[in-house]
């Protein structure tokens, strides 16, 4: 069956898109938020398991100190990577809070869309598979129905049937 | 307490555990040896299993009770007791002894699981051959359990004679919360509850069990167990936020990643069992389904008792990760091998006859709650699997999760909107438009609001999620009233009922569908509760009295501060009072205290929801007394205005009541006053 889009809803489709667009071109960025992301991007190094900006522990060792670093890096003018890599360097590679993008790490990241695109080759496979399973055979005479005479009854069935 | 009930108690506990493992084994042995057996001879053997899987459970709960007298009775020479219990602990959490510790929390797990034995072997006669098999199942899976209890992690080995303490060391702080009392106990019926499903469906796959009734006797233990295991999962995300004082309520540590596996693969199952129930579809996937969830609640057991993964929540390191890891392989390969040998009786019945249906929504739902648990399950990997390739450890943070997690959740929320429109078998394209063009232009709506109101998707991409998530938990949202209202205007027309009252009939006809619809509608709140994360702020300052701190629209005056000392803790804690312009909205009494008998501090954060002042666009003030300064003294408190937050408790309580609802049965259905399709001519002189 062929869907056609009333002119309504295409003009509503445009209109969206337009208010889309319009925003999309109002954003700016900002140093606090690169200090707020880079800071959910490392782990504080005194063992508590959290993210940097959110170690809460009162004298710890590590976390004002590493805010600082961070701050000072910041203002240096440093870019995203460059900080990061400063902090690998001198509190090593768990001091990041995810795996890096390249080398081994790349397959941390991989794997979770690898598995997706492979459960929906599986997919694939198991509907080919089913779709092309003989219909049961009907008894002598009996004429299973197609096309629209099949999908008026079911309209009907729906109908009656849908409470 | 007396000599006589020091020695006693221990000895008494011991020899119930020991008689719990004799009785189990009884159970598990006659009961597959009466199996195999078969016939009118067996059945007798068979019974004598059954009622010794229920003396089982007799013998574990007065395993149970004897722990809990030994910690209400301080009774130290358990060294249980000793390293989780003291004097001064509050009754509640004396109680919560059971749980605390390593051994208490396996003879707790190995309570619950013989308390679902017991209910399933009281319940025999719905199906006697069919409970045969999965009270064997529960029954091996206890035996591992008390095999556990009796020689690795023994809860009732006692200090040497000459070394009792006056007194214990004391409940880990953290634990010291009412939540705490509740929380464990909800996810181990949760975790154990899965047993059940997985014994009859292991039961089921042996027996080649024809048609779908063991899905039917085990839809209702499933949903409860589900219930319970999202009740668990909730309160463990409420008592982080409440406690642990860092503003946030989900870290993505190991621990918790354990507890949403199952979460996840139980959820599909509970999505994937219509299409065998409906259209006798999916039985093999299902079959695997409910093993790994059972398995999954193992493999978090593992997790957190081997000390392979390390974690901030993780129990100290010990042998039982063997048992665990020993267990895990066997039960894998046992349901492996019965899958092998019974795997042609799982053929489905019907085909796919359209992508546009509701099958293939539940096929997609399943892949994409499969994808997340292996996102989930990898994740919580990736360390170990780094360290043994590379040698060296990488974090797994929730930048990982966020970037990798979310997308997959998104596209089940979408599906989570558009499954309930699609008819089963096939629907087309017109009706699905028709359906969908109302709550699609509300979500679009919604979308395009938040746009206006601020949020940029373009400066990060965390906004852009929440726009999405915004966009897409509206969508199911109107969904779901899409429905009631397209329901409730089928039965008026039929009925002459009000519209309301016609929805509330229809809700109560089919409670199953309606309940569901329910819970979408507490997952789609719960989605609006997240959403407001990118947007948290937080201050933090040295306060003396006076001293302001503005967060958002509100400031915080510090008024005073004041200390207390009881026998369990001192503690210290500031009077904070709180304003939105003028207006005195509340006072806050942030707390810390220092626990005596193990000389730990504890954060006591105070939190006020602004629902009063702002109804949906409702705030979580969350305000934490970190303690003083070191150099100067002053003591200083920390802010955290967290959006939208309590959107996600009041969605759990929504989800739930849909639970609930889906295990009320149906109401009957009530015969239309006029007949919509008998309108012929009026009967002579009828009527007017």
């Amino acid at each position: 069956m062929k869907l056609t889009i009333k002119p309504f809803l295409k003009r509503t489709g445009q209109f969206a898109l337009l208010v889309v667009a319009v925003f999309t071109f109002l954003g700016v960025g900002d140093e606090d938020a690169r200090f707020r992301d880079i800071g959910h991007h490392l782990m504080c190094v005194c063992s508590c398991g959290q993210v940097l900006l959110e170690c809460n522990h009162v004298g710890c060792q590590y976390s004002d100190r590493m805010r600082g670093e961070l701050a000072a890096a910041l203002d240096r003018g440093d870019n995203d990577d460059l900080t990061i890599q400063s902090f690998v360097q001198k509190y090593g590679p768990t001091v990041v809070a995810a795996p890096s993008t390249s080398g081994f790490g790349r397959v941390a990241w991989i794997m979770p869309f690898a598995a997706l695109l492979a459960g929906m080759a599986g997919l694939v496979l198991i509907v080919r598979s089913w779709r092309s399973r003989p219909t049961p055979a009907l008894a002598d005479g009996i004429q299973p129905l197609q096309g629209p005479e099949l999908e008026r009854f079911r309209e009907q069935a729906d109908k009656e049937t849908d409470l | 307490m007396s000599q006589f009930s020091s020695i006693a108690l221990p000895q008494i506990g011991s020899f119930a555990l020991l008689l719990a493992l004799a009785l189990g084994a009884y159970s598990f042995l006659v009961g597959t040896f009466a199996l195999i057996l078969g016939g009118k001879e067996s059945d007798y053997l068979s019974e004598t299993a059954r009622r010794a899987g229920i003396a089982t459970f007799a013998a574990v709960f007065l395993a149970s009770v004897v722990l809990v007298t030994a910690a209400f009775t301080d009774n130290f020479s358990v060294a249980y007791i000793f390293h989780h219990s003291n004097k001064d602990l509050p009754g509640p959490y004396k109680f919560a002894v059971l749980w605390s510790g390593q051994e208490g929390s396996l003879l707790f797990w190995s309570l619950l699981l013989a308390t679902y034995g017991f209910v399933l072997r009281l319940r025999y006669k719905t199906d006697p051959r069919l409970f045969a098999y999965a009270s064997v199942v529960i029954a091996a899976v206890q035996v591992f359990f008390l095999l556990l209890l009796n020689f690795a992690a023994h809860p009732f080995a006692v200090l040497a004679e000459g070394n009792i303490p006056a007194d214990g060391s004391g409940l880990n702080p953290l634990l010291q919360y009412p939540e705490m009392v509740i929380h464990p106990p909800m996810l181990y019926l949760g975790y154990v509850g899965f047993t059940v499903p997985f014994a009859f469906a292991l039961g089921a796959l042996i027996m080649r069990y024809p048609g779908e009734k063991w899905i039917h006797i085990t839809r209702r233990w499933t949903m409860v167990t589900w219930g319970f295991l999202t009740i668990g999962i909730f309160l463990g995300a409420h008592w982080a936020y409440s406690v642990l004082g860092w503003g946030g309520y989900w870290g993505w540590d190991p621990v918790e990643n354990a507890s949403l596996m199952p979460w996840l693969t139980g959820t599909a199952f509970l999505h994937s069992v219509m299409m065998q129930e409906k259209r006798g579809m999916l039985k093999t996937w299902n079959m695997w389904l409910v093993f790994f969830t059972f398995w999954l609640a193992i493999l978090g057991t593992f997790l957190t008792r081997s000390g392979i993964i390390s974690s901030v929540h993780a129990f100290a390191q010990s042998s039982i990760g063997m048992w665990f890891g020993w267990f895990l392989i066997i039960s894998f390969a046992t349901f492996a091998g019965f899958y092998a040998q019974n795997y042609k009786s799982l053929r489905s019945e019907h085909k796919l006859e359209s992508m546009i249906s509701r099958e293939s929504s539940f096929l997609f739902n399943n892949l994409l709650f499969v994808v997340a648990c292996f996102t989930v399950l990898w994740g919580t990997w990736f360390p170990k699997i780094s360290e043994l390739v590379q040698g060296n450890k990488v974090t797994v943070g929730a930048p990982f999760y966020n970037n990798v997690a979310v997308p997959v959740a998104l596209f089940l929320l979408l599906l989570t909107a558009v499954g309930p429109l699609l008819a089963w078998r096939r629907t087309s394209l017109e009706s699905l438009r028709r359906n969908f063009m109302w709550p699609a232009v509300g979500g679009l709506a919604v979308g395009v609001l938040m746009m206006i109101l601020g949020v940029r998707p373009w400066k990060d991409i965390a906004y852009f999620y929440s726009l999405m998530a915004a966009t897409l938990a509206a969508l199911v949202i109107f969904t779901v009233i899409s429905e009631f209202v397209r329901g409730g205007q089928v039965i008026a027309r039929h009925t002459g009922f009000s519209l309301f009252g016609s929805m509330l009939h229809l809700y109560h006809r089919n409670t199953r569908r309606y309940g569901g619809y329910i819970v979408h509608f507490g997952v789609a709140v719960v989605i609006i509760g997240i959403l407001g994360t990118p947007f948290n702020r937080d201050a933090e300052k040295e306060m003396g009295f006076g001293d302001k701190i503005n967060i958002g629209p509100y400031t915080l005056v510090c008024q005073s501060y004041t200390q207390d000392d009881n026998a369990n803790y001192s503690n210290e804690w500031a009077i904070i009072n709180v304003f939105k312009g003028n207006q005195q909205l509340t006072t806050m009494y942030p707390e810390r205290r220092e626990y005596k008998a193990s000389s730990q501090p504890q954060t006591i954060p105070r939190i006020y929801p602004t629902f009063k002042e702002d109804l949906f666009l409702v705030n979580d003030l969350y305000v934490v007394y970190e303690g003083r300064n070191q150099d100067t003294g002053r003591p200083i408190i920390k802010a955290h205005l967290n959006p939208m937050v309590p959107w996600i408790w009041t969605g759990l309580i929504i989800m739930i009541f849909g639970t609930i609802t889906c295990l009320v049965p149906n109401a009957a259905p009530i015969r239309a006053t006029v007949p919509a399709r008998v309108q012929t001519a009026p009967a002579v002189g009828a009527g007017d």
